[in-house]
């Protein structure tokens, strides 16, 4: 009882209220915010749950026939892209954290930084006046000589805008992201772990394999997931680059591509009236709706390393 | 000769070698093998060119020899050093490919946005719209208007909430509303952006009727993307100041307010300022949100409360996607528009890291 009377109240001026209470105002925007995110979409997209094709025009049959395959080739496209991007930007992450001078270091960092500058439009102007060229040949190499392998069978595109070259741009596009987080992880390895496994003769690649990768995987797990997570809601590079016909193919030099939920919205929404609308904003929660599942994932993960992390 | 420091090859037989250095590639082995490895590609690639009678290919003649270079190196390492150091060897080869395989795309789309965009990178470019232009001729000045208008707004609009959030998390903040909040914030993070473009989009039709596209809708959907990103520059800036500072004001009697304002605030400023000025160079490139919420138009528009705006981002896609005659035109607009866009975005990367550079507090050490 005592203890509760002795306590000091600071003294409470009207500048305090003020400005207390207009921080409590703007943090509870950000709740009012994403709530109305959340409602807006979810309102938005009931007429589309229950639509024929009688009542929208996109619609072949009902709703989930309709985004079926568009969620297959959200994921489809994301799961190659992340297949190009984690070893390179595991590999560009070592290079910058263990391999490159220390001087040098930093300005390499900023040069991969740079690549999370260029606006997704211009990586699609890029992606089909520049890389969708300079691919195709190779495409329809692999087609000629591998076409017995499903993944590569043929006819190869003419254009070189498939669903693969899409996923290189993803690739590219979720690169530094992945690479910055999977940098400060292995620059966080402990010091003496490392010199103790040089110390014990380990050459630099034992030393990264022994001490540095074991601290780091649950860094590169969650790069990876957060980099998927931009993947899935990338929208005008692919809306760009691929030449989609909504097939669900796992083929990935052909001209018959599967979609994606965001490029789908980027192309048909500019167009789109009545209940085509509600359709569209129905993909788009569905998209918010994984997008926040992989999200949280990636958070978890990062969450779960920091409880027992040797490194603090 | 040069052997007292750096024995080129191992003297083997000789009683004084070198025991720290021998069985070891020379320093300069690496490079003496990628050069040859480049020289055998391009001789391969030069014969078929000749024969041929197509020309020198020199990026697959480059590509050929650098993958040329990696089971070379680890061959003769294996000869020389063993295979634990070949190993070494052939992950350093790997590693250093999987940056300079970083670099093609960056360095490709450098040269061809330059070379593409300034075939018109002119003065009429940056004085005229694209009120009844057809074909050739020009400009973006609708465009980059609308891009500031829209900007603005959703600087005005996030700023503040982001800056008196982040204050409310790090000054105020306890218990569950805090770690609601901080968990929101990296929700909003992951929020793609056409799904803000179809909030804001939902959120103006529902007033102002359906179809509407206006500028204040689009800047709504670019704030919603760049609150998140101010609150975490903005907290992990007011983290850093030492709080030896805080308890100095208290212990002078200041109220809480004015030290947040004249102590802790001026204190992180220009941590802030990068921070801010980061999230629109992140946001200013979004197209996706300003496609549905903003639409598009050909005129200039200053009004954000009142018909469709064109910005920079969309004018790129809508001239590349609604081709006219003759089509080089729309691309040759499209490129330097692109261009236009990069710079912008780099000029405002470059200020932050000026600011955070010749801004930031001295802490005396």
């Amino acid at each position: 009882m005592s203890t509760a009377t002795n306590v000091i109240k600071a003294k409470q001026r009207p500048g305090d209220r003020v400005f207390s209470g207009s921080a409590v105002f703007a943090g509870s925007m950000i709740l009012v915010t994403l709530a109305a995110v959340a409602i807006f979409l979810i309102v938005q997209s009931l007429p589309a749950f229950v639509a024929t094709s009688d009542d929208a025009s996109i619609l072949p049959d009902d709703f989930w026939s309709y985004v079926g395959p568009l969620v297959f080739g959200t994921v489809w496209a994301s799961l190659l892209a992340l297949l190009m991007a984690i070893p390179v930007s595991v590999g560009i992450a070592l290079f910058i954290s263990h391999y490159a001078p220390r001087r040098l270091a930093s300005v390499l960092g900023y040069i991969v930084d740079l690549l999370a500058a260029v606006p997704s439009v211009v990586f699609g102007l890029w992606g089909i006046g520049v890389l969708a060229p300079a691919v195709q040949p190779i495409y329809s190499w692999l087609v000629d000589n591998f076409g017995w392998f499903p993944l590569f069978a043929g006819p190869v595109s003419g254009t070189g805008r498939t669903i693969l070259t899409a996923a290189i741009v993803l690739a590219v596009m979720v690169l530094p992201i992945m690479t910055a987080i999977c940098r400060e992880v292995f620059l966080q390895t402990p010091v003496l772990h490392e010199e103790a496994a040089l110390a014990l003769g380990a050459t630099r690649w034992e030393m990264i394999r022994t001490a540095v990768l074991p601290f780091g995987r649950s860094g590169i797990v969650s790069a990876a997931v957060l980099g998927l997570g931009r993947a899935l809601g990338e929208t005008m590079a692919v809306a760009m680059v691929l030449s989609a016909s909504g097939a669900v193919t796992f083929q990935l030099l052909t001209s018959v591509n599967p979609s994606t939920i965001a490029a789908n919205i980027a192309l048909s929404f500019p167009e789109a009236y009545g209940i085509n609308v509600n359709v569209l904003i129905a993909t788009g929660l569905i998209l918010f709706i994984v997008t926040f599942a992989v999200n949280a994932v990636a958070r978890w993960i990062v969450s779960r390393r920091k409880d027992f992390s040797g490194a603090n | 000769m040069m052997t007292m420091t750096k024995p080129e090859t191992p003297a083997t037989g000789t009683p004084i070698a070198n025991s720290l250095t021998a069985g070891r590639l020379p320093g300069s082995a690496p490079w003496m093998i990628l050069g040859s490895a480049l020289a055998v590609s391009a001789a391969i690639f030069g014969v078929v060119a000749i024969g041929g009678g197509t020309g020198f290919n020199w990026g697959a003649a480059i590509l050929v020899g650098a993958l040329l270079y990696v089971p070379t190196v680890w061959l003769f390492s294996t000869l020389v050093e063993g295979r634990r150091r070949a190993m070494d060897r052939l992950v350093t080869a790997l590693v250093t490919g999987a940056f300079v395989l970083a670099m093609i795309p960056l360095v490709s789309l450098t040269i061809t946005v330059v070379t593409y965009g300034l075939s018109r990178f002119d003065v009429e470019f940056f004085t005229f719209s694209m009120r009844n232009v057809t074909g050739e001729g020009g400009g973006i000045v609708h465009a980059i208007v609308g891009t500031l208008l829209i900007t603005g707004a959703a600087a005005v609009i996030s700023i503040p909430i982001g800056i008196m959030t982040s204050i409310y998390l790090v000054e105020y903040g306890r218990g569950r509303l805090a770690r609601g909040i901080t968990f929101l914030v990296d929700v909003m993070t992951g929020i793609p952006s056409i799904v803000a473009g179809l909030f804001a989009y939902a959120l103006f039709a529902l007033f102002l009727g359906p179809g509407t596209r206006t500028g204040i809708a689009g800047a709504v959907s670019l704030a919603v993307l760049m609150i998140p990103v101010v609150v975490r520059s903005s907290e992990e800036m007011l983290r850093l100041v030492p709080n030896e500072l805080r308890e100095a004001a208290y212990a002078l009697g200041v109220p809480k307010w004015l030290t947040i304002m004249k102590v802790v605030l001026p204190t992180s400023i220009a941590g802030i300022t990068t921070g801010v000025t980061l999230a629109i160079a992140r946001v200013i490139g979004e197209t996706a949100p300003l496609l549905i919420a903003a639409g598009f138009t050909a005129s200039v528009n200053y009004n954000l409360f009142d018909g469709r705006m064109q910005s920079l981002p969309v004018f790129v896609y809508t001239q590349y996607t609604n081709q006219g005659n003759p089509p080089e035109a729309y691309l040759d607009r499209a490129w330097a528009a692109a261009l236009t866009l990069i710079l912008i975005v780099m000029a405002l990367n470059l200020i932050a890291r000026l600011v955070a550079r010749f801004f930031a507090p001295k802490f005396g050490r």
